[in-house]
């Protein structure tokens, strides 16, 4: 089953009558296919689909000639979503949020907020070391101890410590689909989706 | 908040979404009536006491509500569109100089007392 492309629009509340959800609404597509990978041409069943409207003055002339080619308006994401089957799609089509009901059940992939270079606390969900008093000053969100010291004398591959954290792929999986607005091309998903408002997400069933 | 979703989370909860709902503010004696649902069993419940906060805007607008019962405080958080709350019915407006009241959770019996406010 094919996919959609969408953008994070943010989060509130669905009422329902036994009580609140919290939900995210997602605008999704809607999205041509810009191009089929087939088995026997690309070894593996696959679709192109695009998302949003670029500008020409974003068109550089091998990316124009790729449009032209395929005959599709030039579009500012594309992303391919693969098959399990080759299915009868055509370049051209458009794929909107009317391919989700109510009550599915979707994965959305997304791009996590980057932190940067973030200590142990932020990252790995360390306490830090102790409180402010007793004389100490300075350690409050510290990782404390690397590790033994004889055996074995060095510290374990892997310890978890300081670094890079988050703008890393990430897919949720069994969201539910609570609301499909196809006039707006707007999908309300129950829960959380990772990245920020305006970030690119890809829906699967 | 952007519009489109402001627009879209009216358009959603739209059977939920209050028009009726009286005004107040901070410092009113309000009666909440609130939806219970226990042991599969639905009742109402009454909860009457002082607003002393509103936050939020829009759909997700929550009042705070506290009273003393037995010489407990107790305090009542519920989002004002929420289908659970039935109706809002304001008991007295009185006259304060602020929005937030939390130096009310400091207070017992007399000093809980405040001026009527016109209108």
């Amino acid at each position: 089953m094919a996919g959609l492309i969408g953008q994070k629009v943010g989060m509130t509340s669905f009422f329902t009558p036994n009580g609140d959800v919290a939900c995210t609404v997602i605008q999704a597509g809607p999205c041509p296919i810009v191009a089929i990978r087939s088995k026997q041409k690309d070894g593996y069943a696959a679709l192109q689909l695009g998302f949003g409207v670029r500008k020409s003055k974003h068109l550089n002339k091998p990316l124009a000639g790729y449009f032209q080619k395929q005959g599709v308006s030039p579009v500012r994401i594309l992303r391919e979503f693969r098959l399990s089957e080759e299915g009868s799609y055509e370049v051209g089509q458009v794929l909107d949020v009317r391919m989700f009901e109510e009550g599915d059940f979707v994965s959305v992939t997304g791009w996590t907020k980057g932190r940067g270079f973030a200590g142990v606390v932020k990252r790995h969900g360390f306490a830090g070391v102790g409180g402010r008093t007793h004389g100490q000053h300075n350690r409050e969100r510290h990782p404390g101890s690397m590790g033994s010291n004889t055996f074995p004398g060095r510290v374990w591959k892997g310890k978890r410590l300081a670094g890079r954290y988050g703008n890393e792929r990430v897919t949720i999986e069994n969201l539910q689909v609570l609301k499909v607005i196809p006039e707006k091309n707007i999908l309300i998903v129950s829960g959380s989706v990772p990245g920020p408002i305006g970030g690119i997400l890809l829906l699967q069933k | 908040m952007s519009h489109l979703l402001r627009e879209i989370e009216h358009l959603i909860n739209a059977p939920y979404v209050k028009s009726d709902l009286p005004s107040f503010r901070a410092g009113d004696i309000v009666r909440l009536h609130l939806k219970i649902v226990e042991g599969g069993k639905e009742r109402i419940q009454v909860f009457e006491g002082m607003v002393i906060q509103r936050r939020g805007s829009g759909l997700r607008e929550t009042v705070t509500v506290r009273k003393v019962s037995g010489g407990v405080g107790v305090e009542r958080i519920v989002p004002l569109h929420s289908p659970f709350l039935l109706k809002v019915e304001v008991i007295r407006r009185n006259r304060v100089r602020r929005a937030r009241l939390f130096y009310m959770r400091g207070r017992l019996g007399k000093a809980l007392r405040l001026k009527r406010r016109e209108g």
